[in-house]
């Protein structure tokens, strides 16, 4: 039963005082996704998409949502660096813009990037549809804050046949504060007809003290636009991190997702993406690799709505120590969505006894002449290959150390940023248990 | 160099070899022949430190060392190696990678200098030329997709590469053409020196012809029943395994 009283982290954000905007539209939206997470607090484990990730332990804490030192608080630009991504950047710490760690200057022709607290200084209305909305499901409590206090977050518009070739680098930080912080960001991300965007975003921070952040992006694709999206989520073993991603493609639109679940205390990322018009195309990779106490729960669910629609996603999750991971892949094709062509595959590694991976494979079919593939394993390293590499002279814990990271690659394979692909490739090989 | 004694081993409780003793020296290449569950594929399995094996009596001494007591890797930086009768695939491990991750543990095991990639490339080309084998195969992920010529040249390649004391070949001519067959032995006879010692496990003799041995064994229910030199192979062409058991009635002491 939700108990909402029971909930010092509901409490805590609801004393909290919202943003202002002046913006009325806004500020309704702002006290009915309020007056929504105040009723119906956290979701238990009652609710079907929350089953295996439990928020009881959070639940008991306090977070505030003011920090008045984020805008001066010291980040080291240098731990945000990714080879391979140099292009516009815009740097968000507990939740704030900071402009002086973003890289603004010199836009490439047709891109719009600018913070949110700066677009709706300015005509707040192309914002309308995305911020006014209300989230009605029983499990949409971090959704329905994010909407009720983000202050901040991204906008970015890519007009109607612009390429923008180098990656826009969005990053959220979670920095040191005097208290356990709560923040949230909101995006709102928008690619035009025939108009291409390569994004890379990326989650760091550096420890104390324990954060609770949220981050909901909405991205329209419109006819034909391509969008290329990176995601390294490193985000200090302190941080609690929910996020939701809705992607919306039209006709002929094309998303090429690449998420890295890496780092975070517990994690939780709803990806939803409805491909609406025909001929849209997905193709998601993904790797979560929880370690220590971490968990990290992957929600995909994506909605064939249109003639010819395709998806093809590949994740895999590799868990060590005692740690958890979650993922659910949940895959409809509606009436009327004839010659979809619909690809999930979810395979698992447990590195240690204590470790734990649950994944839901779904798949729903109302449409003619579908072709639809499905599969999820759980399992553990390969006997044969170990002793192979082993028997080559390569110890036990780098044996499984290469294995690991080869089963991790699957992911990686098509990352056409080369330098990035290298980036991330060190960079799993470093999360893995040391050889 | 090798020393086996009275060796016995179970696997799932069963036992397959049943007091083995066989000597090898360095420079020899000996062949193990014998009809299919006599122990050869257990013999090659126990010598590389495969799990699941449990030797219940008798000694495997390797240059004075107690082989059965070390670990796969160790036996491998020590000089042991064994050529797999099914290599496995290992997709998203590059071959190149694995070798020289191969090459450089056993080096460090043994207190030498690693090899960057430039060492490596060149000691690679070396052994390539040897081999005759396309460095196509080096930019693939490890077996993977290869054929079965291409995966028992590969295992040459990688004893080529990694130089090992004693060599292990288990059926290694099992599932290939005659013109494999004639590569993966002239690779074999390339490798032949007075330091090192072959043992060669194999149901057919005709990689005999290719590869001459100095010792043939005789391998049935778990022992060795037989030695001789190359014409006892021929003879077991000739006659069969089934002359083998008329000679050699189980039970019977060789």
């Amino acid at each position: 039963m939700s108990q909402p009283a029971s909930q010092p982290l509901v409490d805590s954000l609801l004393d909290a005082p919202l943003p202002r905007s002046g913006i009325a539209w806004l500020d309704d939206a702002r006290q009915q996704n309020l007056k929504a997470f105040a009723t119906s607090g956290l979701p238990d484990a009652r609710v079907e998409a929350w089953k295996y990730t439990a928020l009881r332990a959070l639940a008991q804490r306090r977070f505030s949502a003011v920090d008045v030192a984020a805008p001066q608080v010291a980040v080291d630009a240098a731990s945000m660096a990714l080879l391979g991504v140099d292009g516009p950047r815009l740097v968000f710490v507990n939740g704030v813009f900071r402009a002086e760690l973003s890289e603004l200057a010199g836009l490439p022709e047709g891109l719009t990037l600018q913070p949110l607290s700066q677009a709706l200084a300015g005509d707040a209305e192309p914002l309308r549809f995305s911020l006014s909305r209300h989230y009605r499901e029983p499990g949409d409590a971090f959704a329905r804050i994010n909407a009720a206090s983000a202050r901040d977050g991204v906008v970015l518009r890519v007009a109607a046949n612009a390429k923008i070739a180098r990656p826009v680098h969005l990053v959220f930080v979670a920095a040191a504060a005097e208290v356990d912080l709560a923040w949230h960001a909101r995006n709102v991300i928008e690619v035009g007809n025939g108009a291409e965007l390569n994004l890379v975003e990326q989650h760091l921070g550096s420890g104390e003290p324990v954060h609770l952040a949220t981050l909901v992006s909405d991205i329209e694709l419109h006819e034909g636009a391509r969008l290329q999206h990176t995601v390294l989520q490193n985000a200090a073993t302190s941080t609690n991190l929910f996020r939701r991603s809705s992607l919306h493609l039209q006709a002929r639109a094309e998303a090429t997702l690449h998420v890295f679940e890496l780092g975070g205390a517990l994690v939780r990322h709803d990806l939803r993406v409805e491909l609406v018009g025909d001929g849209a195309h997905l193709h998601t990779r993904g790797v979560f690799m929880p370690h220590g106490r971490q968990h990290i729960d992957t929600q995909l669910a994506i909605r064939h709505q249109a003639l010819n629609t395709t998806s093809d996603s590949t994740w895999r999750g590799v868990a060590n120590d005692r740690a958890r991971g979650v993922f659910r892949g949940a895959i409809v094709v509606a009436p009327g969505a004839d010659g979809s062509d619909a690809n999930l595959s979810n395979k698992n590694l447990l590195l240690s006894p204590g470790a734990e991976i649950d994944t839901k494979p779904e798949l729903e079919i109302y449409a003619d002449e579908v072709k639809a593939a499905h599969g999820a394993t759980v399992g553990q390293l390969d006997e044969r290959s170990l002793f192979y590499l082993r028997s080559r002279g390569i110890p036990l814990a780098e044996a499984r150390a290469v294995l690991t990271a080869a089963f991790c690659r699957a992911v990686l394979g098509d990352l056409p940023n080369e330098a990035l692909r290298e980036h991330l490739s060190t960079l799993l090989v470093e999360q893995l248990p040391s050889t | 160099m090798l020393k086996i004694e009275n060796l016995h081993a179970r696997v799932e409780g069963k036992e397959i070899l049943k007091g083995l003793s066989l000597s090898v020296n360095a420079g020899e290449v000996h062949a193990i022949m014998g009809p299919n569950g006599a122990g050869k594929s257990t013999l090659g399995n126990v010598l590389s430190g495969r799990d699941g094996y449990e030797v219940t009596e008798g000694t495997v001494s390797y240059n004075g060392m107690d082989l059965l007591t070390m670990a796969p890797e160790a036996r491998a930086a020590t000089g042991v190696f064994m050529a797999f009768q099914y290599p496995v695939e290992i997709p998203g491990v590059n071959n190149t990678y694995f070798l020289r991750a191969a090459l450089n543990a056993q080096r460090k095991t043994r207190g030498e200098k690693a090899l960057d990639s430039m060492q490596f490339l060149k000691l690679v080309r070396e052994k390539l030329k040897v081999m005759q084998i396309s460095d196509e195969l080096l930019h693939r992920a490890v077996n993977e997709g290869f054929s079965g010529g291409e995966k028992k040249r590969n295992e040459i390649f990688q004893m080529a590469v990694l130089e090992p004391k004693l060599a292990i070949l288990d059926e290694t001519d099992s599932g290939l053409d005659i013109d494999a067959l004639k590569q993966v032995a002239q690779g074999v006879n390339t490798l032949r020196s007075p330091e090192r010692a072959f043992l060669m496990i194999t149901h057919y003799q005709r990689l005999l012809d290719y590869v001459v041995p100095d010792f043939v064994h005789v391998l049935a229910d778990g022992r060795i029943v037989e030695s001789g030199d190359k014409s006892l192979a021929l003879k077991l062409e000739e006659q069969g395994y089934a002359g083998l058991a008329e000679r050699h009635p189980a039970g019977a002491v060789a």
